[in-house]
């Protein structure tokens, strides 16, 4: 039997020193964390569990913006008054995201830090050729199937999506992470695979999420988040836009646009180029519809996840023009 | 180790929606639903046995090949290991016959494998003192192969065109000819993935041997079958073995066969001496037993500018394994739908490296459906007629293929009600003419059956000292309600309160039933409980009228009433008593009575093999008669054109299952039947990776099943009429009808909606972008 051991910290200075010792992790829910173990893919020598770590949990909302403890639950988030008001997106992202099982279960620190759903990720035992597994084994989902896989941010040694949908909410709004002390931001908190898909993020050994902070924006507070997937519930994207508005004084002219893709990319996208397209144009199908294109620029398809290409654009598209129609 | 028994008071409301509910027809509430929602359902594998050692399996990570080796030597060394079983380490067993009873070649049978067929293949098990010991160990088994190309689906180029199966064909009149002259002509191929029977409960069981008897606790649609299956491996008699499965989480054809992994966990038993359980791992359901085989198909009608079908001409292929057989009929709805003057169908059957498929909710009916009820949706457009009323146009007035009467067919009444409800009259014919904002509305119907499927059974009633009643059949009760149609079956027949009704199922000690499956268990069960209950009844008023010490003795009655648990004279003249006091006045513990379904005269041989095998099922169309269920779905979508997605909002389906023995019972199972459908047209598909023929999405994040959201008000309508051809008290099968159709119907929808006519199931996003 695989015997690990067990710490329930007591504090966040001991959580990260026993979380910087070879072979451990830190578990929150472990609604990925213990699914992992289960498939063999996770297997850590000692769980350092800081569900007990207090004052972790608050969503608070002031002047600056909101902050967000890496505790809180994906529920509890989803359902904050304020949250809902100045974040729609957020709010909206973790609504549609997993079942409400996993959201009172799941937290926002883990959320973030959640891994890729490539098949040949989760299955060791019949695919042992896994870059982001083992580095330099291989990629098993090169030639295999690709449905679900990247089309945004891939590299040679990994095509595998980042599946989180709240991120792509936070990197529209510019969230922070906090890592204790150190700020970083969200869309420099993921990292694209290039030729190390085992470096996900840049969190350092020893380091732990331990709140998110979203500024507040105009744009934030006029957003929303647009899922698309196979099922209605319980389900990744299949590609998702999250999208926030401001407009000038005429109500027509935009002035701030924040659009960001979850689904298709290996880690939270932000579509830049269609920001930069529509910012200062007046808001209309036509415009909309072709700078959304620019959301999927440079993709590239593995055959089966195609589509992803198509539907990206139409995501990014409906979520702005829902956005401007509620002028 | 008793059944659990249920009290059927615990579950009834009392308030007027069970009026009436205690009868046959009732809508008695499920009387196992409580014991199951607070838990005190005990399942199989949930038995607490002293002793008990856990064992776990280890499969192929190849799809064709042989095993090389297998070294075993860290796992053994492991803490609490027991056992490493492999082929070479496992006790020898007999091979068993097939369902039909076939006698098998006298050649030993290894459930662990040394050629390999297919990825997912039970090469090895671990038994150890903890499941967790047994899991971690089961990792420290090295297997190598000699690895050899796979032939991994249907479009394998290697797969070739398959094996033909003569008995599949059905021919009349000049197919090919009349095709050819037709005036109209349609031509399609449709093609259904690997589907899973996904049921809640995985595959398990805990196996005990006590000298050479043996006790398998297993989830099991077939107590009977699967014992016998057991008894021919260990070459046991039958009697030595006992099935015990009170409760199972979910079939779906699934569970009705012993499988290879009850072959490794009974013979690690009996290796160690000590009770064993298996589970299968989430994962291993995919490929530890077949789910539906993948099928195509393509569907060819001829037919006049009225849209008056002239011939049908249907080919099918469906996959099989490479050293099993699974012919899945894909041309059983084709050739019974529609009248028509000439029809040829046949069906190859094609190898791969595939665990043998298996039995699913509608196995051939449901893929079949989907052929030819997509093809007449075809034809409806090429010839411009409304897809209903093409098909009243081509209404079957008996059964086109055997050439009798229906025994009942009230599937013209089904399309009128379900119309009437859903308001076919208002759909416009164009597609793309339904619209709301951006969603594309379509309206599409489709037409389903099932044939009525007869085999035996029988039951024991027994009239207790304090009036109640017990029944007792080794039939099971998978979710489908035979505990509470048979306890409303024995309270109406004998005549007391089904409150006063204990059912005992799911012990192959009681008497014994065929399988659960083929929606047959009930009409089969209603039926010996009716007649054993008749017996009872009989004996009951009997001793009342001749025994001398009965109060009713020198009324010198030729009858007497029981109604409500008491039993007094017919004109109410004399006295009335209850059960219990009649049996205590004339000196009596209990009354007991058997009663079948089996023919007159049947040898004990004739039993066994009716109860263990399916060889002497009662062909659908024995007799003047051809007896089937029908169903009609009318089902709304709406397709959002920009992202491809498809989403069921409206359905209304109108059933003819003939009487309905419990009609709340009967609609949860058609709505269910609906669901399935919805999944299996939308979502459901075995995904395989081509290079290592392994199926990749192996669990249920992946495999996508319907959530409650994927799903919108169903209305269900009963328009069945009592079938006295089909069962004893007239009902016709209820399980499997409601599934068959569904796809098609929301196809036919998408097309609507859209102007695309999908070919290929599930209707995913991607083909409609
Ligand atoms: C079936 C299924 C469906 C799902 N569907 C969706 C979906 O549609 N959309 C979506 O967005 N998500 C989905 N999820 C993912 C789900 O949201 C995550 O599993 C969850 O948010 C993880 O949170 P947790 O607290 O359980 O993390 P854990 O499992 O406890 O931890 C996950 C990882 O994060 C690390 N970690 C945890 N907390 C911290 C911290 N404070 N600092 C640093 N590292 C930390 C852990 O060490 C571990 O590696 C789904 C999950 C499942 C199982
Ligand atoms: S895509 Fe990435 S995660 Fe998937 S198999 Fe390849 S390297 Fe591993």
């Amino acid at each position: 039997m695989r015997d690990f051991s067990y710490l329930r910290a007591g504090s966040v200075e001991a959580a990260r020193q026993a979380a910087a010792l070879p072979g451990a992790m830190l578990l929150a829910g472990g609604t990925t964390l213990i699914d992992l173990a289960k498939c063999g893919v996770a297997e850590p020598d000692s769980l350092v569990d800081i569900t007990h770590l207090k004052g972790l949990d608050k969503v608070e909302v002031s002047e600056r913006g909101a902050t967000i403890g890496a505790l809180a639950k994906m529920g509890h988030v989803a359902d904050h008054a304020d949250i809902k008001s100045r974040f729609p997106a957020v709010s909206e992202a973790l609504w549609q995201a997993a079942s409400a099982q996993i959201r009172n279960m799941a937290t926002i620190g883990g959320n973030l830090m959640q891994r890729t759903r490539c098949p040949y990720f989760r299955d060791p035992s019949n695919f042992p050729a896994c870059n982001k597994r083992e580095p330099g084994s291989g990629c098993s989902a090169l030639g295999g199937v690709t449905r679900g896989h990247a089309v945004l941010g891939t590299s040679e040694a990994c095509i595998a999506m980042y599946p989180g949908d709240l991120a792509a909410a936070l990197v529209a709004f510019d969230a922070i992470v906090h890592l204790g002390e150190r700020r970083v931001p969200v869309d420099d908190f993921f990292l694209v695979p290039g030729t190390t898909p085992e470096r996900e993020h840049a969190i350092e050994p020893g380091e732990m999420i331990t709140a998110i902070e979203i500024p507040h924006s105009a744009a934030a507070r006029r957003s929303t988040y647009l899922k698309i997937r196979d099922r209605q519930s319980y389900e990744f994207a299949a590609a998702s836009a999250a999208v926030g508005i401001e407009f000038e004084a005429d109500g027509r002219t935009i002035r701030d646009l924040r659009v960001a893709l979850g689904g298709v990319a290996t880690k939270p996208w932000r579509a830049r180029a269609v920001e930069e397209a529509l910012k200062g144009k007046v808001l209309g199908p036509d415009a909309v519809r072709a700078a959304s294109l620019l959301a999927v620029e440079g993709a590239v398809d593995h055959g089966a996840n195609h589509y992803k290409i198509e539907l990206a654009p139409r995501v990014v598209a409906r979520a702005i023009l829902k956005m401007g129609e509620t002028a | 180790m008793t059944v659990h028994n249920i009290r059927v008071g615990e579950s009834k409301r009392g308030d007027a929606s069970d009026g009436g509910a205690d009868a046959v027809g009732g809508r008695l509430s499920r009387v196992d639903g409580p014991a199951k929602i607070t838990g005190a359902a005990k399942y199989a594998v949930e038995q607490q046995l002293d002793g008990l050692a856990y064992a776990v399996l280890v499969e192929s990570t190849i799809a064709s090949g042989k095993v090389r080796s297998i070294d075993t030597s860290v796992a053994e060394a492991a803490p609490g290991v027991l056992k490493v079983l492999t082929p070479d380490i496992i006790i020898s067993l007999r091979t068993a016959s097939d369902w039909f009873g076939t006698p098998p070649p006298d050649a030993p049978y290894c459930p662990l494998a040394r050629d390999v067929t297919f990825s997912g293949q039970h090469v090895a098990a671990v038994v150890a003192e903890t499941f967790e010991q047994a899991v971690a160990a089961a990792a420290l088994v090295e297997v190598s192969y000699y690895e050899t190309p796979a032939i991994v689906d249907l479009s394998d180029a290697k797969a070739g065109d398959g094996i033909p199966i003569d008995a599949m064909t059905k021919e009349w009149g000049d197919a090919q000819a009349a095709f050819a002259s037709a005036p109209v002509r349609i031509c399609a191929a449709y093609n259904t993935p690997r589907e899973y029977q996904a049921p809640m409960e995985p595959h398990g069981l805990i196996a005990h041997w006590e000298g050479d008897k043996l006790t398998v606790w297993e989830p099991s649609q077939w107590l009977d079958g699967m014992a016998r299956t057991y008894a021919e491996w260990f070459d046991v008699p039958f009697e030595n073995v006992r099935l015990v499965s009170p409760y199972i989480g979910g079939g779906f054809g699934s569970k009705a066969l012993a499988l290879s992994h009850g072959a490794v966990a009974a013979s690690a038993a009996k290796m160690l001496g000590r009770p064993v359980r298996l589970v299968m791992t989430r994962p291993q359901t995919f490929t530890g037993y077949g789910g539906r085989a993948a099928t195509r198909q393509t569907v060819t009608i001829g037919a006049d500018r009225q849209g008056k079908i002239q011939s049908i001409v249907h080919r099918g292929i469906n996959e099989t394994s490479i050293d099993g057989m699974w012919v899945e009929p894909l041309g059983s709805v084709t050739s019974i739908m529609y009248a028509t003057p000439n029809f040829s169908s046949k069906q190859n059957v094609v190898r791969v490296n595939s665990v043998v498929p298996g039995a699913m909710r509608a196995p051939g009916e449901n893929p079949s459906a989907f052929g030819i009820e997509s093809a007449i949706d075809e034809l409806a457009y090429e010839v411009g007629i409304d897809p209903l009323e093409i098909r009243l146009r081509n209404y079957a007035e008996q059964d086109p293929e055997a050439k009798k009467a229906w025994s009942t067919r009230q599937l013209r009444e089904a399309f009128a009600a379900g119309a009437e409800r859903f308001g076919w009259a208002k759909r416009t014919p164009e597609p793309r003419s339904m619209r709301d904002g951006n969603q594309l509305i379509g309206w599409g119907v489709a037409a389903g059956t099932y044939p009525v499927r007869r085999a035996y059974g029988e039951a024991i009633v027994r009239i207790l000292a304090d009036g109640s009643v017990e029944v007792e059949s080794s039939s099971i009760d998978m979710g489908q309600g035979t505990y509470t149609i048979l306890a409303q079956t024995a309270a109406e027949t004998v005549g007391v309160p089904a409150d006063n009704v204990v059912v005992k199922l799911g012990d192959s000690r009681f008497p014994r039933a065929g399988v659960a499956g083929g929606s047959r268990l009930a009409g089969v069960m209603t039926g010996a409980v009716y007649k054993a209950a008749t017996s009872a009844l009989d004996q009951l008023v009997g001793l009342a009228i001749s025994d001398p010490r009965s109060p009713f003795h020198a009324l010198q009655a030729n009858t007497l009433v029981v109604a409500n648990g008491r039993i007094s004279s017919p004109r109410g003249d004399g006295p009335d008593l209850s059960i219990a006091e009649l049996l205590s006045s004339v000196g009596r513990d209990h009354i007991e009575a058997t009663g079948d379904t089996m023919p007159a005269n049947s040898t004990a041989q004739d039993r066994y093999k009716n109860y263990t095998t399916i060889a002497m099922a009662v062909p659908h169309t024995e007799g003047d008669y051809s007896r089937h269920s029908w169903c009609a779905h009318f089902i709304e979508v709406r397709v959002d054109e920009d992202f491809g997605t498809v989403r069921v909002s409206r359905v209304v389906s109108a059933l003819d299952s003939g009487r309905l023995y419990n009609p709340k019972l009967a609609e949860s199972q058609w709505k269910g039947g609906i669901i399935m459908g919805i999944g299996q047209a939308l979502l459901e598909e075995g995904i395989v990776d081509r290079r290592h023929g392994r199926i990749v999405n192996n669990n249920l994040a992946d495999y996508l099943v319907p959530t409650n959201a994927d799903i919108p008000d169903i209305e269900v309508i009963s328009v069945g009429i009592p079938d006295l051809h089909s069962s004893v008290l007239g009902g016709k099968g209820v399980g499997e009808l409601a599934i068959v159709g569904v796809a098609p119907a929301i196809a036919n929808a998408v097309f609507h909606a859209t102007g695309k006519r999908v070919r290929d199931l599930p209707i995913t996003l991607e083909k409609l972008i």
